[in-house]
């Protein structure tokens, strides 16, 4: 039976607790309004960029064209970039995403295919090396960014292509959040390269519209594949932020909660045996009493 | 004239989509104007200014860094890698940026922050280029 000093100090230190969670809560709420609408105004371009690729690729023959677009024609090696977060307290969001990839390296793995990690975001890295150490090749630190601008996407595009043109890998995934809603983030794996090409079926075009070029089509395509990578990292990490933020704040809300439940309880206990207490100094005095 | 469809995306943001009567496109190899009814191009574009035209009285001047236009039947797309409006720059205010921009070069530490500085420099100077000034 705990003593009342004890119950006192338990309740106080939830309630310390329930401040820090509430206060999580309030700023995940307001940075994840910020970060939904970078989320969402960064989406026209990516959507605008995949029908151009589609317009454009329409016209290459498959199987012929940039590597980027085509592949180098095997699948030996899979280079899979995995964005987590940067910090943690935010409910099963790392976990999901980590989840998804260690699936699917446990079954590449069994297919006898070599497996490469690039990781972004720290918590991600964590989880995964004590697994895939070796396979992981870099980690990418975001941590000192705070606002995620284009600049930091496209060093992660630059750096996935600068392997690609090494020859490291052969097939590139990624691995992300996407945000539907404050309690639904889905992870996601989304194919890099060979680029995956959205099918356009434009009312106008009907059969596919001639299209002039300017520069050649080839050398278009050669400036605008990798920047559809860099474009596709920079959604992800957007659409990664907003669902972290999201992810956190229903988890600090239920956090706030659990320590609310606790605090009642502990009360309830310690007005009970503070109670009981009274209760028997007084029957200790009213027996003395009796007994003169 | 006959009015067609326009948008203009960066990657942070959707800045114009709407019907337009001409839009001027600096393309990697020259400029151009697209009207309705233009045949369908692709072309990569160079550092400079599209001059949207939503009405004769209506004007707007926006500077791309770099990008790509997309004309299609259903309209004009210009993916640019970085836009700016130019309502709010004229001479005098841009020449007092530009000389911001190179006392923060000069002030800044090494490292990112004096990236970050330096190419705030050169996009300044790249749009004074293009504005002609």
């Amino acid at each position: 039976m705990p003593s009342l000093k004890d119950l006192r100090n338990r309740i106080a230190s939830v309630k310390a607790t329930q401040k820090i969670t509430k206060a999580m809560q309030m700023v995940a709420a307001a940075k994840l309004r910020r970060a939904q609408s970078a989320a969402e105004a960064a989406r026209p371009y990516a959507n605008r960029m995949g029908v151009v690729l589609g317009n454009l690729a329409g016209g290459v023959a498959p199987g012929s064209g940039p590597a980027l677009l085509a592949g180098t024609g095997k699948d030996q090696v899979h280079l899979l970039v995995v964005c987590t977060g940067e910090r943690g307290l935010c409910g099963a969001f790392n976990t999901a995403i980590v989840r998804l990839a260690r699936e699917h390296i446990n079954s590449l793995v069994a297919q006898g295919k070599t497996v490469k990690i690039l990781c972004v975001g720290k918590k991600g890295y964590d989880q995964l090396k004590r697994q895939y150490e070796k396979q992981i090749i870099e980690l990418v630190d975001l941590r000192s960014v705070r606002n995620i601008g284009f600049t930091n996407a496209d060093a992660i595009g630059k750096k996935i292509i600068s392997l690609f043109e090494g020859g490291q890998f052969d097939v590139c995934t990624l691995y992300f959040s996407r945000f539907r809603s404050v309690i639904a983030q889905i992870p996601t794996a989304l194919q890099l390269i060979p680029a995956q090409i959205p099918v356009n079926d434009n009312a106008a075009g009907g059969a596919q519209a001639a299209y002039e070029a300017e520069p050649e089509q080839e050398e278009i395509l050669a400036t605008l594949l990798p920047r559809n990578i860099s474009v596709q990292v920079f959604t992800a990490l957007l659409e990664n932020m907003a669902s972290f933020y999201g992810s956190q704040m229903s988890a600090m809300d239920n956090a706030t909660r659990n320590a609310g439940e606790m605090i009642r309880k502990q009360t309830t206990l310690y007005n009970r045996s503070r109670q009981a207490m009274i209760t028997k100094e007084l029957i200790e005095i009213i027996s003395g009493a009796e007994a003169l | 004239m006959a009015a067609f469809h326009f948008e203009l995306v960066s990657p942070e943001q959707l800045l114009f989509s709407g019907e337009v009567e001409s839009v001027v496109v600096p393309g990697t190899e020259g400029q151009f104007t697209v009207l309705k009814y233009h045949a369908p191009v692709m072309t990569t574009l160079k550092p400079g200014v599209v001059e949207v035209e939503e009405s004769p009285a209506r004007k707007r001047r926006v500077f791309v860094r770099g990008g790509f236009a997309d004309v299609a039947p259903t309209g004009l797309t210009v993916l640019a890698e970085q836009a700016i409006a130019l309502e709010d720059f004229d001479a005098a205010k841009l020449a007092q940026e530009i000389k911001n921009a190179e006392e923060d070069v000069a002030d800044a530490a090494a490292g990112e922050s004096k990236r970050a500085a330096s190419e705030k420099l050169d996009q300044l100077r790249e749009l004074k280029a293009a504005l002609g000034l």
